[in-house]
C-alpha cells in the first residue's frame, strides 16, 4: 500500500502579523512557523494506517520555500518513510487550484492508495486543495473526517457536521480524505525518532520542473480587519486588573450580586 | 448576472443556506435561482425558481450525485456565480463543482467589494480580498455573514431535476454525541478553557474560577480533542451554542467556529496574552494577562469580597 500525506507550513496564529510590501499576503518577519494543525492530524492518521498495514510506504509532500522542510522533517520524525519538497518561493501567490495542480502532477505517476490532507490550512483556510487534488486524480474524496477505519480496501469514516452531529460514510480505496482536528491525537516526535528522521530520504523538486495550471482567482488586497466591538482593553499589573474586572462585573452584570 | 444558490437539508430540516445565499445575491445584484436536494413539502421561502431534487431518492449526503444534479442545473441556467454556505455540506461540494467548471472558488466570504470577495485569513487576524478571474465563480459564505433574506411568500416555480442516483460514496447514517447531564445552556456563568491553559492541570484553575461564580466550565475544541474534558463541554459550531449572562474565555483565541457558540452571551470577558487575538471582536472586556497569574488573583478577590 502507498500512502501520501500533504502538509503545509504555516505561521503560528498567535504571532504578531504584518503585511508584505506588495500588500498581497503577510510579511514573513517575526513569525514562528509550524506544521498546519489539521495536517498534524492527517500525518498521525497516516502513520497509524502505515503501522496497521505491514509493508506500506508513507510519503509526505510539501510545497513551499526552503523553510517548509521543517514541516516535512516533523512528519518524518512522526513516522513517514520519505519526504518530497517541491520548492516554490512564490507558493503563496498560487491559488488552491494551482497548488492542487502541482500536487497532482507529482502524485499522478505514483498511484497512491490513500491520500490524506488537512481539511484546511490555518493561514489561508480555503479548504479546497484536498478536494481539488482528488478530482484531478479521479479519486473519491470525503472531507472533514474525525474517525477512520481501513480494512481490505474498504474505508469507513466519520464526517463531522455541525452541532455535534456526525455522518458515517463508506468509500473504497483509492481515495482521498481531508482531516479535521481531533481525528487522531498527533504524537510528539521522540528524540531518537528525530535523529532517525535526519537519515530519511528527502527529495527536492523545483516547482519549475512540474507542469503548472493557470490561476482561477487572484488576491487583490490583504489588510487588517476593523475590530467589531471595541470593548475595553485592560493591561497592567494582575492585582489591579483583578480589582478592575471585579468592579466592572459588579457594575455591568448581575453575576456577583447575590452571592 | 445570475446567481445559483445551493440549499441544504439536514435530518429532514431545511438549513439557512438558501436564505443567506438569497441575501448575498441581493447584495451583488444578481437574479436568484435556487437548487435544493430536499422535500417538496418543505421549501425555503425565497424569490426565483427552485430546482428541486427529491431527497428521499438522492439522499442528504451523496456528493457525486449532488454534483451531477448541480452540473445539470448549471448547464440549463448558466449562472455567473454559484453560492454555497461555508458549512460541512458546502465546503465538501463546492470544490467538486468548481473543478468541473474550472471556476475560481472563494471560500468563507464575509463581504463584497467591487466585484471581489472578502474572506478572513490567519484566524481572522487578516482579511483578504480575492478576485475570481474567469466568467464563472463559486463562493462559500461564512454562516451568519449575510442575511438571512426572507421572502413574504414561498416560490411558485419548482422545477424537478434528476439523475442516476448511484454513488461510490455511501452514507450510512448519522451519529450524535450524547450531551449528557451538563446543562451548559442553563448556566448563568460559563468559564471556558482554551489551549492557553497550557497543560491538563491548567483546567483545574478554570474549574475553580467557574466554581466561585457558581457557574459551569466549558472548553474550546483542542481541550476536548486532547481528552482533558468531555465533548459535551465544547462550545462552538460543532459543540454547544450558549448565551450565559457572563462568558469568560480563558486562553481562547476566538476562532469563528468558537465564536459561533458564544457570541450571543450577554457579557464576554476574555483573558489572553495576545491583545490582537480575534476574541476581542466579541469581548466586552479584554484582560491582557497570563491566565496562570491572573486567574488565581481574581478568584481570591471574588472570594474575599
Ligand atoms: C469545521 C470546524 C469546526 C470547529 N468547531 C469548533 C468548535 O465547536 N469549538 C471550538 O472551540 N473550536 C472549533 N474549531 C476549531 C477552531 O478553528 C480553533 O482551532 C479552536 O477554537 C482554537 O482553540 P483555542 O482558542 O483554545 O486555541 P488557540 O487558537 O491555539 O488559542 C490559544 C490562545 O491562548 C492564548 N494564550 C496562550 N498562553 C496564554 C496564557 N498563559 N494566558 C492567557 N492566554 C494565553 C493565545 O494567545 C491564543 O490566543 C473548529 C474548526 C473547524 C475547521
Ligand atoms: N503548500 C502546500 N503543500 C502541501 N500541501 C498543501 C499546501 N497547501 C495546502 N495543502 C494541503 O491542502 C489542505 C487544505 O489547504 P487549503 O485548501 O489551503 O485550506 C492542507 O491542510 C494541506 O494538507
Amino acid at each position: 500500500m502507498k500512502i501520501l500525506v500533504c502538509v503545509k507550513q504555516v505561521p503560528d496564529m498567535a504571532s504578531k502579523f504584518t503585511i508584505n510590501a506588495d500588500g498581497n499576503w503577510y510579511g514573513e518577519q517575526g513569525l514562528a512557523w509550524r506544521m498546519n494543525e489539521y495536517d498534524e492530524f492527517a500525518v498521525e492518521q497516516a502513520v497509524r494506517l502505515w503501522e496497521q498495514e505491514v509493508g506500506a510506504e508513507l510519503v509526505v509532500i510539501s510545497i513551499g520555500p526552503a523553510r517548509c522542510r521543517e514541516a516535512i522533517k516533523k512528519a518524518l520524525a512522526m513516522g513517514a518513510d520519505r519526504g518530497v519538497h517541491v520548492e516554490d518561493e512564490n507558493c503563496f501567490k498560487k491559488d488552491p487550484y494551482q497548488i492542487a495542480g502541482i500536487l497532482a502532477e507529482y502524485a499522478k505517476g505514483e498511484h497512491f492508495d490513500l491520500i490524506f490532507t488537512g481539511m484546511q490550512s490555518q493561514d489561508r483556510g480555503s479548504g479546497q486543495v484536498g478536494v481539488l487534488l482528488a478530482g484531478m486524480l479521479g479519486l473519491d474524496v470525503v472531507t472533514t473526517i474525525i474517525g477512520f477505519a481501513y480494512q481490505d480496501g474498504k474505508i469507513r469514516v466519520k464526517r463531522e457536521l455541525e452541532g455535534g452531529l456526525k455522518a458515517v460514510v463508506e468509500v473504497s480505496s483509492p481515495a482521498l480524505l481531508t482531516c479535521q482536528l481531533g481525528l487522531a491525537q498527533p504524537r510528539y516526535p521522540t528524540l531518537p525518532n528525530i535523529m532517525k528522521a535526519k537519515k530519511k530520504e528527502l527529495t527536492l523538486i523545483s516547482v519549475d520542473d512540474l507542469q503548472q495550471l493557470p490561476s482561477l482567482s487572484q488576491t487583490a488586497l490583504v489588510e487588517f480587519p476593523q475590530r467589531r466591538k471595541g470593548g475595553l482593553v485592560l493591561e497592567g499589573d494582575v492585582n489591579d486588573l483583578a480589582d478592575e474586572l471585579v468592579a466592572i462585573l459588579k457594575e455591568k452584570t448581575t453575576v456577583l450580586a447575590r452571592k | 448576472m445570475k446567481a445559483l444558490i445551493v440549499g441544504e437539508t439536514r435530518q429532514g430540516e431545511l438549513l439557512n443556506a438558501s436564505q443567506e445565499g438569497a441575501a448575498f445575491a441581493e447584495i451583488i445584484g444578481a437574479e436568484p435561482v435556487h437548487f435544493l436536494v430536499g422535500d417538496k413539502e418543505n421549501l425555503p421561502w425565497v424569490r426565483g425558481p427552485i430546482y428541486l431534487a427529491d431527497v428521499s431518492k438522492y439522499g442528504e449526503y451523496s456528493p457525486n450525485v449532488h454534483l451531477s444534479l448541480l452540473l445539470e442545473v448549471v448547464r440549463r441556467e448558466a449562472p455567473e456565480v454559484i453560492v454555497f454556505s461555508h458549512s460541512s455540506y458546502g465546503w465538501d461540494l463546492a470544490p467538486r463543482l468548481s473543478l468541473q467548471l474550472k471556476a475560481g472558488q472563494i471560500s468563507e466570504v464575509v463581504d463584497v467589494r467591487d466585484g471581489a470577495f472578502v474572506v478572513p485569513a490567519c484566524n481572522a487576524k487578516l482579511r483578504r480580498t480575492i478576485r475570481p478571474l474567469g466568467d464563472i465563480s463559486v463562493v462559500t459564505l461564512q454562516a451568519g455573514a449575510f442575511g438571512p433574506f426572507q421572502a413574504s411568500e414561498g416560490t411558485t416555480t419548482v422545477i424537478d431535476v434528476g439523475t442516476d442516483n448511484t454513488d461510490t460514496i455511501t452514507f450510512s447514517g448519522y451519529e450524535k454525541d450524547a450531551t449528557g447531564d451538563v446543562a451548559l445552556d442553563k448556566a448563568e456563568v460559563i468559564v471556558s478553557a482554551g489551549r492557553g491553559v497550557g497543560e491538563a492541570d491548567g483546567l483545574t484553575l478554570i474549574k475553580a474560577l467557574a466554581a466561585v461564580f457558581h457557574g459551569e466550565y466549558g472548553a474550546s475544541r483542542p481541550i476536548v480533542d486532547a481528552g482533558w474534558t468531555q465533548p459535551n463541554r465544547q462550545i462552538g459550531v460543532t459543540g454547544q451554542v450558549v448565551s450565559p449572562k457572563l462568558y469568560m474565555a480563558c486562553g481562547i483565541s476566538g476562532a469563528i467556529q468558537h465564536l459561533m457558540g458564544m457570541k450571543n452571551s450577554d457579557f464576554v470577558v476574555a483573558i489572553n496574552t495576545d491583545k490582537d487575538a480575534p476574541i476581542s471582536d466579541v469581548a466586552d472586556v479584554m484582560v491582557v494577562a497570563d491566565l496562570k497569574q491572573f486567574v488565581p488573583v481574581l478568584i481570591e478577590k471574588i472570594q474575599g469580597r
